[in-house]
């Protein structure tokens, strides 16, 4: 059976700027955009179609790099350019600023929550990963200031049911942290990628991460647990996808309910890729299971897999555009 | 950046400037489409003025029409441009202008990539990537000062 990607919606999102990122909530209902407006905005569905139900201003001065929900879906936190963090605390049907996180140098690239919703990971063009502790208070503090990259640390991401820490760098490699009395330290330099890592994403059971490149590839590491020991982890590349894209590669996602893969490339298309089922897995084979060239009419910076309605796609673009896709079978 | 002090560079060789591009009939011709060619990206970033000397990228023969490649089916632009001397503080600058400049003027759907000529820096690598990434880009035109100092090197000289 041949499947294939078609267009549910297209949102202009941010317009007259860039959409950077967008991020479903836990739940799937809402849907986070941010941009180069300074702006983020929170669609929702109505009916058939996406419509935005608010727009939170005025929480930074520059570009909004990324968004991220908490677990538990009242929260949002947004990472800036103006190098401060901004958290959002949702109240019925609107968001009003709860606090902001302070100390980076400069640009904050990326913020995630992890799965406890406890632990909270910023990173910048500063080159660090900070951890952060969320109290039952609402109060925020840095627990952790981790210096393992040389250069900008692009993109950080916890594992799905472990506390491990992932983060992808300007410098080419992905380093894995592990909390060691109260500190965090790099367990393991994922090196492998000839240029910049934007974006990283583990597979549901957090076995497997994919990363992609400014090297136009993507790549596929599992953890080696022979090699693995004295506190060390050791993560090799069991596959990497080369030809398929024909620039930069800025985001990957992996379905946690198909495990399809899909991405986000510079060449203006979305790709997915699937996993042959046949294929061993300690050398995976992807193939392209369905592409559209022309997604979006600019770079592709985002795609998203809604976390319960299996199948449904956000991607977003330097167009200001947010495209709703939905991969399914076709005849 | 700071100007003023020192120049790095205080006699550089000093090139003719190209003419007046001659229109041909067929580009006169409103009902004909014609395709943006090597020499309108050459006339775009072609004045652009040096940072530090009172002359343009064209006179120092930093950009040249035969470096600058576009596909205009194809939306792509590459510029390669040539610092005056291999350690050149200001490549950076240079090639940040000159990419705003076309992202300024060509239509969105272009992809535009600017490189040092091979081997003509002593950082060319560094300079390539960070001029690549579009996320730092980004970030240094949102930087007041550093989008000033850009839009010197764009603006109009009065000669």
């Amino acid at each position: 059976m041949k499947e294939a990607l078609s267009l549910v919606q297209r949102l202009s999102a941010h317009p007259d700027s860039r959409c950077w990122f967008v991020s479903w909530s836990p739940s799937g209902t809402l849907l986070a955009s941010c941009g180069g407006d300074r702006a983020v905005r929170i669609w929702a569905r109505e009916g058939d179609s996406w419509v935005c139900k608010s727009v939170l201003q005025d929480g930074h001065q520059r570009t909004v790099r990324k968004v991220a929900w908490s677990p538990c879906g009242n929260y949002l936190a947004s990472a800036s350019f103006d190098a401060t963090t901004c958290i959002w605390k949702k109240k019925n049907d609107s968001f009003e600023s709860l606090t902001v996180l302070e100390g980076h140098e400069n640009e904050v690239k990326c913020v995630a929550w992890a799965p406890s919703g406890n632990l909270l990971a910023t990173c910048s063009r500063d080159k660090s990963v900070w951890v952060w502790e969320v109290d039952e208070e609402d109060e925020y503090e840095c627990v952790t200031v981790v210096n393992s990259h040389t250069q900008d640390v692009k993109h950080v991401v916890w594992h799905p049911n472990q506390e491990l820490l992932a983060s992808a760098s300007y410098d080419n490699n992905i380093c894995i942290y592990k909390e060691e009395d109260d500190d965090w330290e790099c367990r393991a330099t994922l090196q492998g990628h000839t240029s910049t890592v934007w974006s990283l994403c583990f597979d549901a059971t957090g076995e497997r991460l994919a990363s992609c490149s400014d090297d136009r590839t993507v790549k596929i590491w599992k953890e080696d647990p022979s090699e693995s020991g004295q506190g060390d982890l050791s993560w090799k590349c069991v596959c990497t996808l080369s030809g398929y894209h024909g620039r930069t590669v800025y985001d990957v996602a992996w379905c946690r309910l198909t495990a399809a893969l899909a991405t986000a490339c510079g060449d203006d298309a979305v790709r997915v890729f699937k996993e042959d089922e046949t294929s061993d897995p300690t050398q995976p084979v992807f193939s392209l299971a369905a592409q559209v060239p022309k997604a979006h009419s600019q770079d592709v910076n985002c795609v998203s897999w809604n976390p319960k309605e299996a199948g449904l796609l956000a991607s977003c673009s330097d167009d200001g555009d947010i495209a709703i896709w939905r991969f399914q079978e076709v005849e | 950046m700071s100007a003023g002090s020192r120049l790095e560079n205080a006699n550089p060789v000093i090139f003719q400037r190209s003419g007046e591009r001659l229109l041909t009939a067929s580009e006169e011709d409103e009902d004909i489409h014609d395709p943006i060619d090597d020499r309108e990206i050459f006339d775009l970033i072609r004045s652009i003025n040096d940072p530090e000397h009172p002359l343009s990228l064209e006179e120092l023969n930093v950009v040249e029409q035969v470096r600058v490649k576009i596909l205009d089916e194809e939306n792509s632009v590459s510029v390669e441009f040539t610092p005056t001397i291999p350690h050149c503080s200001m490549a950076t600058l240079i090639g940040l202008s000159i990419k705003v400049k076309l992202l300024r003027s060509l239509p969105d759907r272009f992809k535009i990539d600017v490189h040092i000529t091979p081997g003509t820096h002593a950082s060319e690598e560094a300079v390539n990537k960070q001029l690549a990434d579009k996320e730092r880009v980004a970030a240094a035109l949102e930087n007041s000062s550093l989008l000033e100092v850009v839009n010197q090197c764009l603006s109009a000289r009065t000669v």
